[in-house]
């Protein structure tokens, strides 16, 4: 590890400041990705900036329609809590399945869907559910936030405070575990409303994506049976030494299935 | 007399306390005043001549001391990283055995290859340096695979070593062999892969080197299943040290699995640096260092051939093995693939002419060497497979065809032709154990329940033997090695009837300090806690081979039971003289020396007070105190073996096969403590459990760089991938070993792959499938489906 500056702000504006005054610095949440990177010298920023003591972006509200989770709530909590059990068992199961126990008692939403890691379990669960990410200046719907491999809509300085969720009729997540690292080969949230199907997916490409005709063809007939046919397009997928880009292609129909079971079960 | 605890009792381990409650000393614990940091700079290529090295930035930044590089070896004449065994071609003619230099010079033949060391007073100044070292490489291209490094046209590591090939080893009777095939009535043929493997000990290797200019003594403490060892190969061959002035510790070692069982360039580096700086040096690798740096394991392509007549009975088996050597020969490297692998190709059956030919290769890889198990498994493996293959393949039962070609328990001892002879074994009765354990006849009824949920449920067994306790030193030499394989012992009994053990074998997890204080407390009927056991120390122990090839017990508890067995004898003399009595009327039993047939007795505190305060004693015939040492060197190796039986479910829409079922009935001989043979036995069974579904070192062909280069990409087992697995003991006794046993550190590694692919073939089998190179992981499953054209499973 190189040395850095180190900050601990107490309020957002303070935060941001510091983001923008200084020049390669980096925020840090839970650190799950950010840590390893520093230790391996593979990241050199000049400060970090710890947002642990900002008040206010820890916890989980029920607004009714949508349920609100602070951007610094770990993912032990999002697991554990009755309210999105309740809720959304589909988001408490997807917040079950990240890394390890000590993961998840330090990493937090807020930092999983920052960083945007191409295998990442959140980006999935926030697209598939049309969530809206709530940052220190505005307010961003996850169809325009995740912009590809560790991209997202976030400008210089923006952090993100929560994640609201719209609570919907049902919802459900499907991993298969890449089996050393155990981040998603492939991950499906689907999620059905009033209105239609959403059908995210993660770990198989340079980042989270929709799957409209699976999307048409659930809001028909939510049952596994009716995407039981349905391929997705190997192009521009991952091959690497765990899968290739057809297997990989194969398995999102397989999890997705079994996504859509979880929703119904 | 107090709390004996003898042979067969499993009491809790020894060290665990220590290791539980964060008190165990391992190599990075330790600091030792005015201490520096040491980093190994280390090539990113596979394959490049080394044009230069600029040091100046380097030597420049803050907090350096020094940064020392081949040229600085070079300068100081020191030798090249020795290699422990000499094989021979077919003709006699020795292996091709290139320098290793302990930082490169000229070239770099592997991703990981040392390059530089780098002192400064911090490790981070030192990794802040070690990245202003400016190195001109002209990058070469590579070669990883056996098949493609024995190519004509493929990148020659060595100017002299053509083809990339070390050694073109054989064993057996190669026409015997032919004839026996030519009247064959069926013959089966299976190529395979074993697939290279990576040991990930949880403590990464580490050392400390100081020098005393005023005794101008060193100490290296290191991270070594074999400290004397080192302190020999590294001592007299490598950094000209004598041996009285060099101290090798190995304290607490958090595994081993082969991997600390070398003598690695960095213990020679660091030990001469530390002489050039006046300072003591600490390196400790980190988990990535030690992916491209500890010597990895397995890596062969094998085509074999069994010949059978009409009944199913094995007339010859022909074995042709490409065995990767990587980029330089590891201390035990080149015997790992021959003298390891070859003899135990007869496994437990009664074949009658075996020929194997193994081409030993250099690659641009991290050098492979022993990896627990060692040979064995590679063999196994691939006869375990083939015996499956052809009972397929001439409709005979798989456990009848195994029946029809065991060696039976009267025809032991059983000489094979592959130079090993058998001593004892009972391979039926492993067997039959084993079918009742894991519930086989039941087998059809779990089938049918998995295929309702559209699994396919497959059933696989592995009748195996193996040779450890390595080893007789004279035939050892006879095969190539360059040191004796015995052990030694010294049992130190205090004044107040207290033992100490001093011994040459290393524990790093297996419980040492627990079962040879049970051999201590057994035989002398000493509490087990008056027994400490020290190892580890080559000021401490007289001297000692080390633990690696399941030798500690066999080896290292025969001397000890033989310096134990000494102690008692003089304690006759003793009581003898004490009870007035001739020594011949002496009997030792429960801790008491007494006279035959008479209630005059001494106990063992009072002989042992008696050595020390010699008041009353027979000083003009006999020594005072009571210390006795001895060395042992086995008359031949022992055959662990057994049956396993793994039992799978694949799930043919993603391809995960999960083990739901494992059982283990082994032969490991006498068994010391039951808890901790069982122990090694899961242990070891989940290693090979890992091989056979989870784990694989993969490089880049071309670039030579290790893709599976950390955690995130090479998949160890975990607990989760595991079922409850049933072990039991099936022993025999092992005929020439003192107290009967036969070694259980590596049955398990042993046994276990080719149990793990048969039962996934099995699983597969009314697909057309026939084979499954390890790992079966689920991309390499579903894409053997989809080749298979497989109808898509039921919902």
């Amino acid at each position: 590890m190189k040395p850095f500056a180190y900050h601990q702000p107490a309020q957002i504006p303070e935060a941001a400041k510091l983001l923008t005054s200084i020049e390669d610095s980096k925020l840090v949440a839970g650190g799950m990705t950010l840590i390893p990177t520093l230790k391996q010298r593979l990241a050199s920023p000049v400060a970090l900036v710890d947002l642990s003591k900002l008040g206010g972006l820890k916890g989980i509200t029920d607004d009714g329609a949508t349920i609100t989770i602070g951007a610094m709530t770990p993912h032990a909590v999002v697991a554990a809590s009755k309210l999105v059990q309740t809720k959304i068992p589909g988001l408490a199961a997807l917040a079950s399945m990240i890394g390890d126990p000590a993961v998840r008692s330090r990493g937090t939403i807020g930092g999983s869907v920052a960083n945007n890691d191409p295998a990442a379990d959140y980006p999935a669960g926030v697209l598939g559910l049309g969530a809206t990410i709530v940052t220190s200046t505005r307010e961003i719907a996850a169809d325009k936030f995740f912009l590809g491999l560790f991209e997202t809509a976030l400008e210089p300085g923006e952090i993100i405070t929560a994640i609201r969720f719209p609570v919907p009729l049902r919802a459900g997540y499907a991993k298969f575990k890449a089996p050393a690292s155990r981040y998603a080969l492939v991950g499906v949230f689907v999620a059905k409303f009033v209105d239609g199907v959403r059908v995210a997916v993660t770990g198989v490409g340079p980042g989270v994506f929709r799957v409209p005709p699976m999307e048409a063809a659930l809001s028909e007939n939510f049952d596994p049976s009716a995407i039981a046919a349905i391929k997705i397009d190997t192009d521009g997928l991952t091959s690497d030494i765990h899968a290739e880009a057809d297997y990989r292609a194969h398995l999102v129909t397989v999890m997705a299935k079994r996504a859509v079971d979880a929703a119904l079960s | 007399m107090g709390n004996v605890i003898g042979i067969g009792a499993s009491p809790k381990r020894k060290e665990d306390q220590r290791f539980l409650t964060g008190r165990g000393n391992y190599v990075s614990d330790i600091k030792r005043p005015g201490m520096t940091a040491g980093v190994f700079v280390r090539s990113p290529h596979g394959h490049a001549i080394l044009r230069g090295i600029d040091k100046s930035a380097a030597l420049a930044s803050s907090g350096v001391i020094a940064v020392l590089t081949g040229d600085d070896v070079a300068d100081d004449g020191l030798g090249s990283l020795p290699c422990g065994w000499g094989i021979t071609d077919a003709k006699g003619v020795p292996m091709k055995e290139p320098p290793f230099p302990m930082l490169a010079q000229d070239k770099v033949r592997f991703v990981g290859d040392m390059v530089a060391f780098v002192i400064a007073e911090t490790p981070e100044q030192a990794n802040a340096a070690a990245e202003l070292l400016k190195i001109d490489y002209e990058v070469l291209p590579s070669v990883v695979g056996v098949l493609e490094a024995v190519r004509p046209g493929a990148p020659q590591l060595f100017d002299d070593v053509p083809n990339n090939i070390c050694c073109d080893w054989e064993l057996g009777d190669k026409a015997a062999v032919e004839a026996a095939f030519r009247k064959a009535a069926h013959v089966a043929k299976l190529s395979l892969v074993n697939n290279r493997l990576i040991g990930n000990p949880m403590e990464p290797r580490a050392a400390i080197a100081e020098y005393e200019p005023g005794t101008d003594r060193f100490t290296l403490w290191t991270t070594s299943q074999f400290p004397h060892v080192v302190r020999f190969l590294m001592g007299a061959l490598v950094l000209n040290i004598p041996q009285h002035k060099l101290r090798v510790v190995a304290p607490d070692v958090g595994g081993g699995f082969g991997v600390k069982q070398f003598h690695y360039g960095e213990e020679a580096v660091i030990t001469w640096a530390a002489k050039r700086v006046m300072r003591p040096i600490k390196w400790v690798a980190s988990r990535s260092e030690g992916y491209v740096s500890d010597r990895h394991g397995r890596d062969h392509v094998t085509e074999a051939e069994l010949a059978l007549d009409e009944t199913g009975k094995f007339l010859a088996f022909r074995v042709n093995t490409l065995a990767n050597m990587g980029g330089y020969l590891s201390t035990f490297g080149p015997n790992i693939p021959t003298n390891l692998y070859g003899p135990l190709l007869g496994g437990v059956y009664t074949t009658p002419a075996i020929y194997c030919n193994v081409k030993v290769v250099f690659t641009n890889t991290v050098p492979v060497d022993a990896y627990r198990g060692a040979g064995r498994p590679e063999a196994t493996f691939v006869l375990e497979r083939i015996v499956d293959v052809a009972a397929s393949e001439m409709g005979i039962d798989r456990v009848e065809i195994r029946r029809r070609n065991m060696i039976p328990k009267e025809a032991y001892p059983y000489q094979t032709p592959v130079l090993v002879q058998y001593d004892s074994g009972d391979p039926m009765g492993c067997l039959d154990g084993a079918l009742v354990a894991a519930d086989v006849k039941n087998f059809g009824i779990r089938k049918s329940e998995s295929a309702r949920k559209g699994k396919f449920r497959g059933l696989g067994y592995s009748t195996y033997v193996e040779a450890c306790g390595l080893a007789p030193s004279r035939f050892a030499g006879r095969l190539g090695a360059r040191g004796g394989l015995y052990e030694s012992a010294t049992v130190r009994v205090h004044p107040t009837g207290q033992v100490t053990v001093m011994i040459g074998t290393h524990n790093h997890g297996q419980g040492h300090e627990t079962t040879f204080a049970q051999i201590v407390s057994d035989k002398l009927g000493v509490s087990f806690e008056n027994v400490d056991i020290v190892f580890g120390d080559t000021d401490r122990v007289q001297f000692g081979m080390g633990t690696y090839g399941s030798r500690s017990l066999v080896v290292g508890g025969a001397a000890l039971s033989k310096a134990t067995d000494k102690v008692i004898a003089k304690g006759k003399k003793i009581a003898s003289h004490l009870l007035e009595a001739a020594e011949a009327d002496i009997q030792f039993e429960a801790g008491k020396f007494s006279v035959a047939g008479t209630d005059r007795a001494k106990t063992f505190e009072e002989i042992a007070g008696a050595a020390y305060v010699p008041h009353n004693y027979p000083l003009e015939v006999l020594e005072p105190g009571l210390e006795e040492q001895a060395y042992y060197d086995p008359v031949n190796f022992t055959y662990p073996g057994g049956c396993h039986i793994a039992e799978v479910e694949v799930d043919p829409e993603t391809g995960t096969v999960t083990l739901v079922n494992y059982t283990a009935v082994d032969d490991v001989g006498t068994v010391i403590n039951p808890m901790i043979v069982e122990g090694q036995l899961h242990g070891g069974i989940v290693q090979g459990v890992g091989q056979a579904l989870f784990e694989n070192a993969v490089y880049d062909e071309g670039s030579g760089q290790l893709l599976s280069g950390s955690l995130m990409d090479y998949c160890m087992p975990r607990a989760d991938h595991l079922p409850m697995m049933k072990v039991a003991t099936h022993s025999t006794l092992c005929t020439h070993t003192p107290m009967g046993v036969k070694g259980c550190g590596e049955v398990g590694t042993i046994g276990s792959p080719a149990a793990v692919i048969n039962a996934v073939v099995d699983a597969l089998s009314h697909l057309g499938v026939t084979h499954v190179d390890m790992p079966a992981t689920p991309n390499r499953i579903w894409r053997l489906l989809q080749n298979a054209s497989l109808p898509v499973a039921a919902e």
